[in-house]
């Protein structure tokens, strides 16, 4: 029997079971797709948000001004990419400044430092490239950006080294209350524990009304993307808003923490849980909006386009904690924008509730570092010279778009969690995340999965199940 | 009888428009052409058409694991799939060198399928 | 290893080879190609079908023999060259080029060079720049990486197949597609015209009986894990889908053969200046980049139909790289730029290669490369040089698809007078 488990290894539920792995406690963690990172939290703005959006008071507001403020600290911890960069809000007509100076208000109640409101010549001397039509702009200094990627996976694989289990392509099909706990049925077998962190993203509502009479409802909110080229990169060096609607925060450009620029995204309820599908129509419409901040923004040197769930909750609030009529099932649900930026004081806070619920005990023996896989790309001659020395692998380029050697996809296949799929190896190296999307590097890098999984090529997939990349030999 | 047969030469990346004039099944007369390849293009394009056939065959022991293959010279074009077909069991041993025979005579054609390129055995 | 060279030569297919073996004979000796494969040839080592070589050779081969014909010269010669090896960055340091490269073998190492060709060819563009909406699913593949799968590594992509794109790498890999077994069911085409060579349209697509649907795109990918299915749809004028005409085709693999882009990430870091159109460098006659001392030459300069070109093309950059290093402790103050007369490309011509020429340096003639923007039938292309009309060229067809090409005279260019501008257009007849 378990002394926790989670459901759902995104960025939630990894930041859940990287917290909850300081303590002596018994726990696993089950995702039904192949890899941590496969849902939500791999398809968003990649935003920390400095946190003046939400409503003060609400969960929302109190885990993104305190996820904020862990995320450099964190960074380091855990190796992965982080930047302050800053963020604006613009505002593009003068009728609007109050709204503007509404938010700066909310965001001092929330606890977000250093606000600012720029008007005039020092709009333009901060982004250059931004539409003359911007009458005022909200600065908030403590914005940043994050590679969604390397965050969720670099929790995840610090909870697999402190103990945490990990059973993937393991889809949960049932959850009843039992005796002391819930026993959960998946695909791959049942599973008995005494909690349940219910992370599951767009399902979350799913497994919460098996067990709670306290109904929740996740609407998938879909929000369309287009991801620039690094030669447009350094277009904009903040995150650059537009003020929020009811639907969320509107089109937003910004850098990527690797050099790429981002536009979007749109805001469209679905029915569909898995529609993760991009529309001529809401390509445009980012490309429209994104107009209305920087009409000069580059979007002919698109790489690629996807499309991301939010979850939204009827209540349009995190969902955190107990259920109230179900003891030991806990809810990490309806987490939507700024998911993301919360995920480390989500963690915190869900762990420290369970660990009392448990009476659980601290280890000792918590290893709170990991070193992430050394990036070609950015390391200096001296650095490349001793790691080939080390590895003459790593002066095999196999990327050539992100200059990403043999030496890093191999160790990202046989680190903890090591990845299984192109994708997996995608997200831990940036191997196919360049101008030419993995047409040349493809091939090279299924040899070297192929090779390191022993496995035949044709076992092979993009992103696990069913996605396979070869239909047979010729 | 007279008939017209609109056609594009193959033979170079030219392309040349053709109008082959046929009187019972006879070709009178190829226009239309650049060259004197044409014109033989244009006549046996409407009485026997032929084409080479390029693919590649399973190589055992070498340090790739295919070779790629061509008909020796042109065959009927009712028989690519065929050759296509009969090329699929074929594996060789390396080395290969170009202009090795992998397989003679290929459905009857009285053709050979040669290697177009070296394999060293690994 | 030996870290200081006359010439380094980045890319070892059609266009380094040929570069190589013509800067050898021209008296180059101290020489270097880097190759990034396992092996020299480039990407003609997956272009297994037949076709190449008919005007240098006289004869059809097949992508590996005529790559094999330019491998067997390097051989002979003597020209050294380095397998596996990435060019990560191209510098100046004076006139001195600094090259720095990374392998197994050595590691990261800078190497120090009089003259550089750049030689690395093209990519392809994929379905991101296209912007196709739909899921993002396993088989969706461009037509070369395709092909590397099938000929080069034994391994079918796919069984039932939408290509959209009529570029010959999509056209071809409809008929070796086939070969294999699989169904290609159609093949859609953005323009009003292919983008392949017509004897591709026949050979691969109606000798197989495959349709090509012109002025057709993509407009849905279905399929969550793997590809389902492809929607399709014809345009309008100005290329966008006419709703109504949606056609669904069921299918497990779209290639995408939606054109070529000049490898130019080394030569834009080292700062030659590039052409917004052709995505390439802007050269003079001599093939020369604006950096002084960097040539470029075949897929890397502009992207080219027929192979013959390239070597052909790489041959005399080879020549051109070779004079510049016999010329090296020359003062070359005053060949400086401006003594350069652009190119000016109008009515219907896009481009041309070179876009520069720099009179009292050519040859006595240069031939000059260009593509037009759409369909011409029955009209001149014409020179001027100033206001005189200097060539006169009736052509019966031009298309996008393919490259045409002139001659130049330097006596032409050279006539009494000074000369501002060469001025080269399409005319009606």
């Amino acid at each position: 029997m378990y002394d926790v488990v989670i459901i759902g290894a995104g960025v939630t539920g990894s930041a859940v079971a990287r917290e909850l792995s300081r303590y002596q406690l018994k726990t696993l963690v089950l995702e039904r797709e192949e890899d941590v990172c496969c849902g939500t939290s791999k398809a968003n703005s990649a935003i920390v948000h400095a946190g003046f959006d939400a409503a003060p008071g609400s969960m929302k507001a109190v885990m993104n001004v305190r996820g904020s403020k862990k995320m450099k600290a964190l960074s380091e911890e855990l190796d992965f990419p982080y930047k302050q960069n800053g963020s604006l809000v613009l505002c593009f007509q003068e009728s609007d400044i109050p709204k503007l100076e509404e938010l700066r208000e909310r965001g001092e109640k929330n606890g977000v430092e250093g606000l600012e409101i720029v008007t005039g010549k020092r709009i333009w001397e901060m982004e250059p490239n931004l539409s003359p039509d911007v009458k005022a702009m909200l600065y908030a200094p403590t914005g940043g950006i994050v590679c969604p990627f390397k965050l969720t996976i670099a929790m995840a694989e610090n909870a697999n080294v402190n103990g945490v289990e990990f059973s993937f392509d393991t889809c949960v099909e049932d959850i009843r209350a039992m005796e002391g706990g819930y026993r959960i049925t998946t695909g791959k077998g049942v599973v008995e524990t005494k909690c349940v962190v219910n992370a599951a993203g767009v399902y979350a509502d799913v497994w919460n009304n098996k067990v709670s009479e306290r109904k929740l409802s996740i609407t998938p909110r879909k929000g369309e993307y287009c991801l620039l080229d690094k030669k447009a990169g350094d277009f904009v060096y903040h995150t650059v808003f537009q003020l929020p609607t009811k639907m969320g925060k509107g089109v937003l450009i910004t850098p990527t923490v690797h050099g790429n620029l981002l536009v979007g995204p749109t805001a469209e309820d679905i029915e569909d849980k898995e529609g993760v599908n991009t529309t001529a129509q809401g390509l445009e419409k980012v490309a429209s909006q994104a107009r209305l901040s920087a009409g000069e923004v580059p979007l002919r040197m698109v790489i690629t386009s996807f499309a991301g769930l939010r979850a939204t909750e009827k209540g349009e609030d995190f969902i955190l904690g107990e259920a109230p009529d179900a003891p030991g099932f806990f809810n990490a649900a309806g987490i939507e924008s700024p998911g993301l930026s919360s995920a480390p004081a989500i963690g915190e806070y869900l762990a420290e509730l369970i660990a009392e619920k448990l009476q659980a005990k601290k280890k000792e023996n918590f290893i709170s570092k990991r070193e992430d896989i050394p990036c070609v790309a950015e390391a200096s001659p001296e650095e490349i010279q001793a790691l080939i020395a080390k590895d003459p692998a790593y002066g095999n380029v196999i990327c050539r778009c992100e200059t990403v050697t043999e030496g890093e996809i191999v160790n990202a296949i046989r680190r903890p969690l090591g990845a299984r799929s192109l994708d997996g190896v995608k997200r831990r190296t940036r191997a196919g995340m360049g101008r030419c999307q993995a047409g040349f590097c493809s091939p090279r890098t299924m040899e070297i999965l192929a090779r390191e999984w022993k496995t035949s090529p044709l076992t092979l997939t993009k992103a696990g199940g069913d996605s396979r990349l070869l239909t047979g030999e010729k | 009888m007279t008939e017209t047969r609109e056609l594009i030469c193959i033979n170079c990346p030219l392309g040349c428009g053709l109008t082959v004039t046929l009187k019972d099944k006879e070709v009178v007369k190829v226009e239309g052409n650049t060259c004197p390849k044409g014109e033989a293009y244009g006549k046996k394009e409407v009485t026997d058409p032929t084409r080479i056939v390029t693919s590649t065959v399973r190589v055992s022991g070498g340090v790739l694991p295919v070779v790629s293959v061509k008909t020796a010279s042109d065959i009927p074009k009712g028989k690519i799939m065929d050759c296509a077909e009969a090329l699929k069991s074929v594996q060789v041993q390396a080395p290969v060198a170009a202009g090795d025979v992998v397989l003679e005579n290929v459905c009857g054609t009285g053709v050979s399928v040669i290697a177009t390129k070296n394999v060293s055995a690994a | 290893m030996k870290n200081t060279f006359d010439l380094i030569i980045v890319g070892g297919g059609p266009a380094g080879l040929a570069a190589g073996i013509q800067a050898k004979k021209a008296g180059v000796e101290d020489l270097l190609i880097l190759e990034r494969d396992h092996e020299l040839g480039g990407i003609l080592n997956q272009c297994i079908h037949n076709g190449f070589g008919l005007h240098t050779f006289k004869e059809e081969l097949t992508g590996p023999e005529y790559a094999q014909r330019y491998i067997d010269q390097a051989m002979e010669l003597e020209i050294p060259y380095k397998l596996n090896t990435m060019v990560l960055d191209i510098a100046r340091e004076g006139n001195e080029k600094i090259v720095t490269i990374m392998n197994r073998e050595d590691g990261l190492v800078f190497l120090r060079t009089k003259a550089v060709i750049l030689a690395m060819g093209c990519r392809e563009r994929p379905r991101g720049a296209l912007n196709i909406p739909g899921y993002r699913p396993a088989g969706i593949y461009t037509a070369g990486t395709a092909q590397r799968l099938v000929n080069m590594e034994g391994y079918m992509p796919g069984r039932e197949v939408v290509i959209l794109g009529s570029g010959d790498i999509g056209l071809i890999m409809a008929r070796r597609m086939t070969l294999e077994g699989a169904k290609v069911k159609v093949v859609a085409e953005l323009m009003p015209y292919s983008g392949g060579l017509q004897r591709n349209i026949v050979q691969c697509l109606e000798d197989f009986h495959i349709p090509l649907k012109l002025s057709h795109t993509v407009v849905d990918i279905r399929g969550k894990e793997r590809v389902t299915g492809i929607t399709i749809a014809q345009v309008d004028e100005n290329r966008k889908p006419i709703p109504g005409t949606e056609e669904f085709y069921s299918c497990d693999t779209l290639l995408l053969s939606c054109g070529l882009i000049p490898e130019n990430e080394l030569s834009g870091k080292l700062g030659a200046r590039l052409s917004p159109v052709t995505s390439g460098p802007v050269v003079n006659e001599s093939l020369e980049t604006s950096v002084e001392g960097v040539f470029a030459c075949g897929n890397v300069l502009h992207v080219h139909d027929l192979v013959d070109y390239v070597s052909e093309e790489a041959g005399r950059a080879g020549s051109h790289a070779a004079e510049y290093i016999r010329d090296w402790d020359k003062d070359r103050s005053r060949d400086n730029k401006e003594n350069a007369v652009r190119i000016q490309t109008e009515g219907g011509i896009r481009y041309s290669v070179p876009q520069m020429i720099r009179p009292e340096h050519m040859e006595d003639t240069v031939t000059v490369r260009f593509r037009v923007g759409r369909v011409f039938q029955d009209v001149y292309v014409s020179v001027y040089r100033g206001e005189e009309r200097i060539l006169h060229k009736k052509r019966r067809k031009m298309a996008p698809g393919e490259m045409e090409q002139l001659v130049l005279k330097k006596s032409d260019l050279t006539a009494a007078g000074g000369l501002d501008k060469i001025v080269m257009k399409v005319e009606e007849a």
